[in-house]
């Protein structure tokens, strides 16, 4: 079957700087002197910790149990003793804490009773969705989405495509896989696409890598799967873009593939399920890129928790290196500290040099040239998203879809003016999201007051009807007592305690609801809406800070008035 | 800390200008060669004076003044004015012309990319209000010295019927309001060469080429001239089918005033036109259809430029109504997810 191929909107072709890395087989990186291994692997993949400090542990032990219903384990990348439990920082943009499991290897790499390979077709769906879980399978195309999650509920997906278009510029680490262990990478696919019930399995890589594509169609021959190239234009690797390429179906923002019948898998994910699955081995390492601007690059499997310092020195990064990007030039990040340990989710770094990565020229104004929504893959109009941005006019953005964007960075890429346009947008999005979450709060207590109001009025006649009743009935007993006692010495202390009761009652009830009254608006929205407002959060503290010093240009803007267009 | 994407593609404002001005040099060489070279002390006297005021403004308005006029906006504005004005006009005018495109249409409206009308018509429509006789002499083709060109622009004696004709425009109107002309008779005139005025429609031609080399840079889209030059093509085509006596042919509309010009580089202006594909193409169209109406029942005998401005206040109402459907939300309208 020869599908035709479609096509999305816009797209750029920045230089690809594939060649630096991709020559090189990859390499074991070797073992740092202390692991650092965070228990919470991304923004959504939490795990609570199950081992102590001094704990000999094992190479895939587990250290940490999978946490709600976004968690995945996480295992002991290879035998040593925990030396540390602690908050590191992580390599993120917003460069927050995380707490992290700190082993010092014994250099014996001693495995933990190799579990015997999983079989899917003798277990459960549930079982096979609980493995990957246990083997602290996430996504490793950097999204690092819990693939137990992904897979879901495994009705209803046609078509399982998988995502080898790695289509940001340096970036070669899934171009090797696919050369060099494409079979491990079909079968880990094949066995997701029958946890998933999927009858087709699509792999689509970007056209510039031919040798991928060719190892990837060799290993496929005589299989269900089909192989295609796609042409390179990035973000053809986004997801939905590359489900749009290979399958012509468009999923909205909000939406996920398995709403439209198609589920898409990083290869590397593929890999680790195959791990997984055929050797029992959980997800301790990944490969990772070294690029740019250093003597040696190329591509390293790494073990997780490696202090990205430790792992730089491989590359031997050249001396006019300034900053170091975590993973793609389009999207990735500069690393504000390299003490921070290769997760999951660390696809590739780049040693940067001004020579390689110019710093971007001074702002100009807008000409509306129209260029950005030309190359928006979503068809987007980022200069009007962008005047809405500048005047806080967050609802007109909106409108015109700005939570469709995905912070690709082809806006930015082409914009003759050099406009930021998308950490307008990145600012624009977290204020939103920032300003809904203490509108729901401030509902939310408004609607709880209002109640507490009503109860306690409730409350208040009921216990006056009690107590009038209660009182009536003790007149009623003394009087039959006899007159010796004065009515009036009983009836004072009568009325007094239930009075003192309802004072503590209602203490203790407002104390209660204090600690209820928390932001809790995230509780209904999807795992993956949950998550990227975790993202954006983080980026937030960043973004603020910027915000808080802008360019000159926009300090400039800023101190004139306003001027929108009419 | 600078955010990604940490690439970008060479290009800049100033690239853009640049390439709009090396576009309109085609026409400008065929404006010097069949016309007459008083052209180029319009274009020296409307840059200087352009540079100067964006320059000015830029400090009254303390913004950085060099980043600013480097981006070569104001230049591209200073040589739209001179080309869509007659080459012999006095050079006060011409400094008019360009003070009020650069400080009132351009910086009092907040400066590059925020005015909503097109600097150069802004330029054009009040001149023409203004000095309606200075604005239509047009020389013919080839026919003025240099010496005599130059002397009209410093502001030199201007012996009206000796030294210019109508343009073919012009006396395309006059000829048929008097009303005992037809189309056939006023084009027997010596001033009309094959297709419009003579000698300039090789000025026309070099626009053309100029807005091929656009259209290949990717500078401008297809949309703005293929929809403008359709529309007039169209309009005039059709009354001209019906009535061949009255109305001028469509050929004789294309190559006629400045509708090459305004096709590749005054429509075409970013800033102050549509910005969505179909927006541009309902911008362009109602420009030229607005144009063929002034050119046929106006008070002026070239209708461009109001066609323009009046186009430019729709210019929101376009863009909001014909915004592209965005990604993954074609079932919203169609009913399915392909
Ligand atoms: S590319 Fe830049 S200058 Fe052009 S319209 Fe978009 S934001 Fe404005
Ligand atoms: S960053 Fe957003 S607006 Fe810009 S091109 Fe990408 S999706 Fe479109």
């Amino acid at each position: 079957m020869i599908g035709r191929l479609f096509k999305f909107h816009g797209g750029i072709k920045p230089d690809a700087h594939k060649n630096e890395s991709a020559g090189v087989a990859i390499r074991k990186a070797p073992l740092p002197p202390r692991l650092v291994v965070p228990l919470r692997q991304s923004a959504r993949a939490g795990a609570s910790c199950i081992v102590a400090v001094g704990q000999k542990v094992l190479k895939g032990e587990r250290i940490g149990e999978p946490e709600g219903f976004l968690g995945t384990a996480v295992h002991a990348p290879t035998s040593g003793t925990v030396t540390a439990i602690d908050s590191c920082p992580m390599a993120h943009p917003s460069g927050l804490d995380t707490p992290c499991v700190v082993i010092e290897p014994d250099g014996e790499e001693r495995w933990i009773e190799h579990a015997t390979p999983f079989d899917h077709h003798t277990a459960t769906r549930e079982q096979a969705l609980a493995w990957l879980r246990d083997c602290g399978i996430v996504g490793l195309g950097g999204a690092t989405f819990p693939s137990h999650v992904k897979l879901g509920r495994g009705s209803g997906i046609e078509t399982l495509i998988l995502n080898g278009a790695e289509c940001e510029p340096w970036i070669t680490c899934d171009d090797r896989l696919m050369r060099e262990r494409a079979a491990d990478i079909l079968a880990g696919a094949n066995i997701l696409r029958e946890l998933i019930g999927a009858r087709e399995l699509i792999v689509g890589v970007e056209d510039n890598k031919p040798e991928a594509v060719a190892a990837m169609q060799a290993a496929a021959a005589g299989t269900a799967a089909r192989v295609v190239a796609v042409p390179a234009l990035y973000p053809a690797g986004g997801e939905k873009q590359l489900i749009r390429v290979l399958t012509g179906v468009e999923i909205p923002y909000g939406k996920l593939g398995g709403d439209y019948g198609v589920q898409c898998f990083n290869v590397g994910t593929a890999h680790a399920v195959y791990r997984a699955f055929i050797h029992g081995e959980p997800l301790i390492s990944r490969i990772v890129t070294l690029t740019g601007n250093c003597e040696t690059p190329g591509n390293w499997e790494v073990a997780i928790g490696t202090p990205v310092e430790d792992l730089l020195a491989l590359a031997r990064p050249r001396t006019d290196t300034d900053r170091y990007l975590m993973g793609g030039p389009m999207m990735g990040f500069a690393m504000p500290r390299l003490d921070v340990p290769v997760v999951k989710g660390t696809n590739c770094i780049i040693s940067a040099s001004p020579r390689l990565f110019p710093p971007a020229p001074p702002e100009q104004p807008c000409i509306r040239c129209t260029e950005c929504a030309k190359a928006c893959p979503v068809e987007l109009q980022p200069f009007e998203l962008y005047w809405f941005s500048r005047s806080k006019n967050f609802g007109k953005a909106q409108e015109y879809h700005l939570f469709d964007c995905i912070e690709c960075g082809c806006c930015s890429y082409v914009c003759p003016a050099h406009i930021p346009l998308v950490d307008y947008f990145r600012f624009s999005k977290s204020e939103i999201w920032a300003r809904e979450r203490e509108k729901t709060a401030a509902d939310q207590a408004r609607e709880r007051f209002e109640f507490r109001n009503f109860r306690q009025e409730r409350e208040k006649a009921e216990k006056a009807a009690k107590l009038a009743a209660k009182a009536a009935e003790t007149r009623a007993k003394l009087a039959e007592a006899g007159p010796a006692e004065a009515p009036a010495a009983t009836d004072a202390p009568a009325a007094e305690d239930p009075k003192k009761a309802l004072i503590a009652a209602a203490l203790a009830r407002a104390k209660a609801q204090k600690a209820e009254i928390q932001p809790q608006n995230t509780d209904n929205l999807s795992p993956q809406t949950q998550a990227e407002i975790a993202d954006i959060e983080a980026r937030r503290k960043v973004l603020e800070a910027v915000a808080a010093t802008p360019a000159p240009q926009a300090a400039e803007a800023a101190a004139a008035p306003d001027e929108p267009r009419p | 800390m600078i955010h990604s994407p940490y690439v970008r593609k060479p290009v800049s404002v100033q690239r853009t200008m640049g390439l709009v001005l090396l576009a309109l040099v085609p026409g400008i060489v065929a404006h010097v060669v069949f016309v007459g070279a008083g052209v180029l002390v319009n274009l020296a006297i409307s840059t200087l004076t352009a540079v100067a005021a964006e320059a000015l403004m830029l400090r009254l308005r303390k913004r950085p003044v060099g980043i600013a006029v480097a981006d070569l906006s104001a230049v591209v504005t200073a040589w739209l004015v001179t080309l869509c004005f007659p080459p012999i006009v006095p050079w006060w005018l011409t400094v008019c012309a360009v003070l009020v495109a650069i400080v009132a249409v351009k910086h009092l409206y907040g400066g590059l990319g925020q005015n909503p009308f097109n600097p150069a018509m802004i330029a054009y429509c009040s001149m023409i209000v203004a000095f309606p006789a200075l604005m239509s002499q047009w020389p013919p083709a080839g026919q003025l010295s240099f010496d005599t060109q130059l002397s009209l622009i410093l502001g030199g004696p201007r012996d009206i019927d000796g030294i210019t004709g109508a343009t073919a425009l012009d006396a395309l109107r006059t000829g048929l309001r008097s009303g005992v002309q037809t189309v056939d008779k006023v084009l027997e005139g010596s001033a009309f060469g094959a297709l419009g005025g003579r000698g300039w429609e090789w000025v026309s031609i070099g626009y053309v080429a100029g807005g091929l080399f656009l259209l290949a840079m990717r500078i401008i889209t297809w949309h703005m001239p293929v929809a403008f030059i359709g529309v007039l093509a169209a309009i005039a085509g059709l009354f001209w089918l019906v009535d061949p006596g009255h109305f001028a042919s469509p050929l004789f509309h294309l190559a006629s005033g400045g509708a090459m010009l305004a096709a590749f580089f005054i429509v075409t202006d970013p800033v102050s036109g549509a910005t969505t594909p179909r927006g541009k193409l309902l911008f362009a169209g109602g420009i030229a259809l607005i144009a063929w109406l002034i050119r046929n029942f106006g008070a002026y005998p070239e209708g461009i430029a109001f066609g323009v401005l009046l186009m430019n206040m729709c210019v929101p109402l376009l863009d909001m109504k014909t915004q592209p459907r965005v990604f993954g939300h074609r079932h919203d309208l169609e009913g399915g997810g392909k």
